[in-house]
């Protein structure tokens, strides 16, 4: 079980994600966006949807960062182990608050606010609401780690990521002694890469940020073969 | 010289009666579906109001079109693009739907299904979005019609800028005027420059702005870069829609629903080419009061050989350049300097032009004069302030627009002396620069507006472009999706299953 979970698993629902994301995009471009409710209602939208945005940003970077880089890059940098446990513990933790504080807001407004509630899907609520048990378990996480801050456990975790994207056949025995709070937030995490191209999760491979580098302002479209451009 | 072609629109206001039949044709047409009952692309306001949604156009409080930074730069009032990204996670200069209004139906049913009653049964209204029971309608797309409501809210209208308002709160003082209002299909369009994913487009061909609806990810910047709010983001499919300019009805030749179905022919539709390379000079022009007058030095006589030489070279076709030489929006906005852009200060270089309205005599000693040899009426007395139009069309410089309402007074009095007395009278004509050759013509355009006078519409050239024999059998217009029928059967990316709204032909027998 421990060997599918963390062995198998992870590949189902990398696959899902890739191959789901594409076929959405391909298939029904028209769905793809953001599903933003702030003309229905702006209350609690503007405060809790940027800490919810930030925080989920910092986190997922801080993850990318610390799970995939090989653990050999931090020794040559000489950061110890000990020392990036306590960073990701602090900021983890300040980020995760503030995604919670912002997500809780959002979940609130959603769940009570009557034209919000009417305009939702059952994949919003759901998928809100398994982003917010993530958040709880991975902010659980905290009190774990606190009891041993040598940085231990958390390596055999970049063991296990780096492993799982080296196709390591042996990647899911690195974590078995792992604590049972991590093994349902890594399980948990795994789940949303797995259902992310059925919600609205899809607009975060959209961040418009060739806008930044598109010449001017304007985009005229053309019809004419030749002629002014 | 880049040469480009537009359709442009001119709407007299001087004829509009506020029927809202364009509103509601549009409507009909375009938005009656969920999530956009909100929308109107086409809607009447009675001006002096606040309008739809709420103050519009107050741009301290929107942000909306575009600004001249201090070091001389044009950027979306909103933000430069990093300013705009940085509010993607809530945009605080998004209108909320009450500012338009919250959707609603009546329970039609109840007419008929309530009981026995001692009183008789009304419809109540019903919101359209939660369906729940609303007590209050509060706005909508007209909702001072007639000057409803009261002048102390009214005149929040920033037109009123510069002006002594308090006494136009007076009985005896009042005035009012309509205003129908449709996307700008501007030459510098805010809300394509502010669209993160670069959905929102000029058509090179025609000048029409569209938003692609399968690259807009919803990011709701547009709304609020659009100085007009005619950018409306639709709540059900999480993306933003506009007016079409009705493409589909153009390309054919034919004229837009709002302006095929306008029973005051009120407006016109033609083509103006214009020089795409001056596009940013215009735009940033230091002085507001001085943007229309760079807007219409864009505009290129479509009867200069020169002109037409080059714009053949360039690829515009034949026959556009035959229709610019007889387009009514030329005529209006550059031969007789009766049309004006709307807010050219938002520095968008709007393509849908208004004429303003002719109002009656302020008091009455005054209208005893007229008649008196052909006398004109001074138009500062008339009672619609000067003043107030030229903060609406021109960025408050009110000679152009003193000058247009004059060439129509004295359209009047020509027309008055010929078929009433009998007198040709070329003096009252040549009193603001005209001969009563064209003045018979500015009569014929806009007093009798026959169809094809109103309506200089050549068709797009898509042979040009597109083998027709390899789009044979293919599908038409559809509801995205491809060449799907329009029906979707519901799909495992959320998108909605769609009601039933074509019949198939195998089906109609």
């Amino acid at each position: 079980m421990h060997e599918f979970l963390f062995g198998i698993y992870p590949y189902i629902a990398l696959t899902v994600l890739i191959l789901g994301s594409i076929a959405r995009y391909e298939r029904d471009p028209f769905t793809w966006k953001t599903s933003s409710s702030q003309l229905l209602r702006r209350k609690q939208l503007v405060i809790g949807s940027t800490l919810f945005h930030v925080g989920v940003l910092i986190i997922f970077f801080g993850h990318l960062v610390g799970l995939l880089t090989p653990i050999q890059v931090f020794d040559a940098l000489g950061i110890g182990h000990g020392f990036k446990q306590v960073l990701a513990v602090v900021a983890g933790g300040i980020a995760g608050i503030m995604a919670l504080v912002g997500g809780l807001m959002l979940f609130h407004r959603r769940w009570t606010d009557p034209r919000i509630r009417k305009t939702s899907s059952f994949a919003d609520i759901a998928i809100l609401a398994l982003l917010l048990i993530q958040l709880v378990l991975g902010l659980g996480t905290i009190f774990i780690s606190l009891q041993h801050l040598d940085g231990h456990e958390m390596t055999t975790f970049m063991a296990w990521a780096l492993g799982i994207f080296t196709f390591d056949g042996q990647a899911a025995s690195y974590i078995s002694e792992a604590a049972l709070i991590f093994k349902i937030h890594l399980f948990l995490g795994l789940t949303i890469f797995l259902l992310f191209p059925f919600t609205r999760l899809v607009h975060m491979l959209s961040v418009p940020l060739r806008y930044i580098t598109r010449p001017g302002y304007q985009i005229v479209r053309s019809r004419r073969k030749e002629g002014s451009k | 010289m880049r040469i480009r072609a537009q359709i442009g629109m001119v709407l007299n206001l001087d004829k509009c009666i506020g029927c809202h039949t364009c509103s509601v044709t549009c409507k009909n047409v375009w938005t009656s579906r969920d999530g956009v009952e909100y929308a109107w692309f086409n809607n009447v306001e009675t001006k002096p109001g606040i309008g739809y949604p709420k103050n519009w156009e107050d741009q301290n409080k929107w942000n909306g079109g575009w600004e001249r930074t201090k070091r001389g730069k044009l950027q979306p009032k909103q933000g430069s693009k990093w300013r705009i990204l940085a509010n993607i996670f809530a945009n605080p200069d998004l209108p909320e739907i009450d500012d338009y209004y919250e959707p609603f139906d009546f329970d039609y049913d109840h007419l008929k299904s309530a009981p026995e009653m001692t009183a008789f049964p009304t419809a109540r209204p019903r919101s359209k979005i939660t369906g729940e029971r609303m007590e209050k309608i509060e706005w909508g797309p007209n909702w001072e019609e007639i000057l409803g409501g009261e002048f102390s809210k009214r005149s929040a209208d920033t037109n009123f800028e510069g002006i002594q308002k308090e006494i136009y709160g007076e009985y005896e003082n009042t005035f009012m005027m309509y205003l129908p209002r449709l996307c700008e299909h501007c030459i510098n369009p805010a809300c394509a420059a502010s669209c993160p994913s670069g959905a929102i487009y000029k058509r090179e061909e025609d000048g029409i702005v569209l938003i692609d609806q399968e690259k807009c990810r919803g990011w709701r910047m547009c709304v609020s870069g659009c100085p007009y709010k005619k950018i409306y983001y639709n709540w059900d499919t999480g993306k933003s829609e506009k007016c079409t300019f009705c493409y589909p009805r153009i390309e054919s030749g034919n004229p837009t629903v709002c302006s095929e179905t306008c029973v005051g022919r009120i407006r016109y539709l033609g083509v103006l080419l214009y020089d795409a390379d001056k596009i940013e000079e215009a735009a940033n022009t230091p002085n507001d009061k001085d943007l229309y007058q760079a807007q219409l030095d864009m505009f290129l006589d479509p009867h200069d050989p020169e002109v037409q030489r080059m714009a053949l070279e360039q690829g515009i076709p034949g026959d556009w350049i035959e229709s610019a030489k007889v387009s009514p929006v030329y005529k209006m906005a550059m031969d007789w300097k009766i049309a004006f852009p709307l807010h050219p200060e938002y520095r968008t270089l709007p393509m849908v032009w208004y004429i303003p309205p002719l109002s009656p005599i302020q008091n009455a000693a005054e209208a005893g004069q007229i008649g008196h040899d052909g006398d004109m009426p001074d138009v500062r007395s008339l009672r619609i302030p000067v003043r107030y139009l030229a903060n609406m069309l021109t960025a408050g410089d009110e000679e152009p627009v003193v000058h247009a309402l004059e060439r129509m007074l004295a359209m009047r009095a020509y027309m008055r002396a010929k078929t009433v007395d009998g007198v040709i009278d070329e003096g009252v004509a040549a009193r603001v620069g005209m001969s009563g050759r064209v003045i018979e013509d500015m009569y014929k355009i806009m007093a009798i507006a026959n169809y094809e006078d109103r309506f200089v519409i050549p068709t797009t050239h898509r042979e040009t472009v597109e083998e027709a024999y390899d789009i044979r059998g293919g599908c038409g217009f559809t509801d995205g999706n491809g060449c799907s029928p329009g029906i979707s059967q519901g799909s495992l990316f959320g998108g909605k299953k769609k009601k039933k709204t074509l019949t198939l032909p195998s089906e109609a027998f």
